[in-house]
């Protein structure tokens, strides 16, 4: 029975050799579905590790509040009324267990320092920033009190932006053009890495809120605040207290929806992976079907092939081969064929994923089951979609077959 | 016809085979009666006008076919009465064949076509080398074990088949005009090589061909005619030993 089925192997494989190019076509459908959903699953983990990571870098006691409902799967922040500095005020003055509150407004803007161009985001906030966002000063200072009520035209910048516009030059004192108008530098981040949604969380300005509002946005909106909590503060009740707060000076009544959104690092970190999950799962569903369309392929191949090939299985039958070893023959040729589509899919996974994940400076996680489950299918989908073909080389009449032209 | 009451068993034996091809108002009947005993180790070549069923009657002794009536029997095995895969099993170890059109599996050597046979009987990879090495001696292709068909004259070709035919060492050998598609001067060479294996390892040879130089070679002509055996011929000179 062995002895057999190695047989059928080495026939098998000797049919594959003998059309190479051809064997390696049949599968290519099967390679590329392979491939598609291990790259698929492996960047979602990948990418829901990173946000989780990131955020949770973020420290527990960070929340944020932002107009519009819940972030994730069908937010919608749209016609939501934003919020104003009397609104950071009343959360400074009214919520005790928050340590700092950090107004953020901003955009993309283009830079100019010297010859050196270069695009950042540019945010106006206030010293609660640093608190908030876990920030270090690494160079120069923070905002001093009369920069921030007077807008002043001064920034601290992160380590991206200083190395494009200065290169290896300190940055402190020099002058960058901000749109229409100079801003001094006054400070430098302490670097940080790759942000949770893959950004360059160090590619940033920092201005004063009121600077930022006049000169930059035109308007007095505060589009998200940072909150701080207190150390050992459970973020459940503070988050409640932020809401009624919120409710009461949006004066929404009993039977209407929040028109904003407090979430803790927790709910953030969910709301992101939901939404990466649903990506994923998408993706890899189009992946499934593209492995779907690759068995389709070995079929027709394998059609055509048994076709091609009646004189072959004519003269095997006339040598005494029997009905269920073709049959056997074919199947295994059709499985050897799609594991292989399937190992070379798995190989070009890898190496795909590899790369992306370094591109997108994201951890490359590695699953041994999505592996090997994407193994096991191709092959069986060799299996059924190699019976038929393989079904119907075995019932040839040999007479008929020996002299087909 | 019966002048050889000796030999008790025959290797083969036909009786009153008949075999109708298709059915109804479009059968058509391709043999109408044959009987035909076959010792072993005859050399017997079938000949015929075309249509007149030998390639049936080939079919039918190389146990491709079954007969539609009649009865058939190789050895002590009622051959009529054998299922699809019983019949294979008997070509499997009894029987080798040679084909008009060679039929060796394209892009791949000589010495894996010869070996075929010996995958299907699950002979050891060793074994198996050796014996394929040795058929392709035979049939003189020592050195071209490696080429593929090709890469090969037609001669050639038809060589391997015949080793390919030979390296499970058959009490018989089925050959429909194996001459067919080859010059004269190949063709006789071919022959030779059939005589040569008939007369020094005793393999009961069957050929059809309608060219009677070729026909010469046997030690037997059968004619055929219109599906019947129209005449039997033996040739003096290969009656005795030799
Ligand atoms: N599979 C078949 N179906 C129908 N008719 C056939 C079939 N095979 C052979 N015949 C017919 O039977 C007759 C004998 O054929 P064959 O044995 O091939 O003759 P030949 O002596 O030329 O080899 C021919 O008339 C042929 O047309
Ligand atoms: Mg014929």
């Amino acid at each position: 029975m062995t002895q057999m089925l190695l047989n059928a192997l080495l026939l098998a494989l000797r049919a594959i050799r003998r059309n190479l190019m051809r064997s390696f076509l049949t599968v290519l459908g099967v390679v590329i579905g392979v491939a598609a959903v291990i790259t698929m699953v492996t960047l979602g983990n990948g990418a829901t590790r990173m946000v989780a990571d990131q955020i949770s870098s973020l420290g527990s006691n960070l929340l944020i509040l932002r107009p519009g409902q819940q972030l994730g799967p069908g937010r919608d922040s749209a016609g939501a009324p934003s919020f104003k500095l009397a609104d950071v005020e009343a959360v400074q003055t009214q919520v005790p267990s928050l340590r700092a509150v950090a107004p953020v407004v901003g955009s993309k803007v283009t830079l100019v320092a010297g010859n050196q161009n270069w695009q950042s985001q540019v945010n106006g906030t206030n010293n609660a920033y640093f608190t908030a966002g876990n920030w270090q000063i690494a160079a120069g200072r923070q905002f001093e009190e009369d920069e921030e009520s007077a807008g002043k035209a001064v920034c601290i910048i992160g380590a991206t932006t200083k190395k494009q516009l200065f290169g290896n030059t300190s940055p402190i004192g020099n002058e960058i053009r901000v749109k229409n108008f100079t801003c001094q530098v006054i400070g430098l981040l302490q670097a940080k890495g790759q942000g949770a949604m893959g950004q360059d969380q160090d590619d940033i300005v920092l201005m004063p809120i009121l600077t930022a509002q006049r000169r930059l946005t035109g308007s007095t909106d505060v589009s998200t605040l940072m909150l701080s909590m207190r150390d050992g503060i459970a973020s459940d009740p503070v988050m409640e207290q932020i809401r009624k707060l919120m409710r009461e000076r949006r004066k929404l009544s009993e039977n209407m929806d929040d028109n904003f959104s407090v979430m803790d690092t927790k709910q953030i970190a969910e709301a992101l992976s939901g939404t990466i999950r649903t990506m994923t799962g998408l993706l890899g569903a189009v992946a499934a079907v593209s492995l779907l369309v690759g068995g389709i392929g070995i079929m027709n191949i394998m059609l055509v092939s048994v076709t091609e090939r009646t004189r072959e299985i004519g003269v095997r039958l006339a040598i005494g081969a029997l009905e269920h070893e073709v049959l056997l023959q074919f199947l295994i040729e059709a499985v050897v064929l799609s594991a292989l589509g399937g190992l070379v899919g798995i190989v070009l996974a890898l190496v795909v994923c590899l790369g992306l994940t370094a591109l997108m400076h994201m951890p490359f996680l590695f699953s041994p089951g999505i592996n090997l489950l994407a193994f096991v299918f191709s092959g069986a989908i060799g299996i059924v979609f190699g019976y038929m073909p393989a079904r119907r080389a075995a019932s040839l009449d040999p007479i008929v077959a020996l002299r087909f032209e | 016809m019966k002048d050889t009451p000796d030999r008790a068993v025959p290797l083969i034996s036909l009786r009153a085979v008949t075999k109708t091809y298709g059915k109804g108002s479009a059968a058509f009947q391709a043999l109408k009666g044959v009987d035909l005993d076959i010792p072993q180790g005859q050399f017997i070549a079938i000949m015929g006008p075309s249509g007149s069923g030998k390639s049936t009657a080939l079919n039918i002794l190389g146990c491709l076919d079954g007969p539609t009536t009649g009865s058939y029997q190789f050895r002590d095995i009622q051959v009529e009465e054998l299922t699809r895969n019983q019949r294979a099993l008997l070509r499997r170890h009894y029987l080798g064949f040679v084909f008009q059109g060679f039929n060796l599996l394209s892009r791949t050597s000589a010495q894996e076509n010869v070996e075929l046979p010996l995958l299907y009987r699950g002979a050891e990879t060793k074994v198996r080398h050796a014996a394929a090495r040795e058929a392709l001696a035979q049939v003189g292709l020592t050195g071209w074990e490696h080429h593929t068909p090709g890469e090969l004259s037609g001669g050639q070709q038809q060589r391997v088949a015949i080793a390919r035919a030979i390296v499970t060492r058959p009490l018989v050998l089925l050959a429909d005009e194996p001459t067919g598609n080859l010059d004269s001067q190949r063709g006789h060479e071919i022959m030779d090589l059939l005589v040569a294996l008939n007369r020094d390892q005793g393999i009961t040879i069957i050929m059809v061909t309608h060219e009677p130089e070729m026909a010469a070679y046997a030690g037997r002509v059968v004619k055929f005619v219109d599906g019947l055996v129209d005449s039997d011929v033996h040739a003096i000179e290969q009656k005795g030993d030799r």
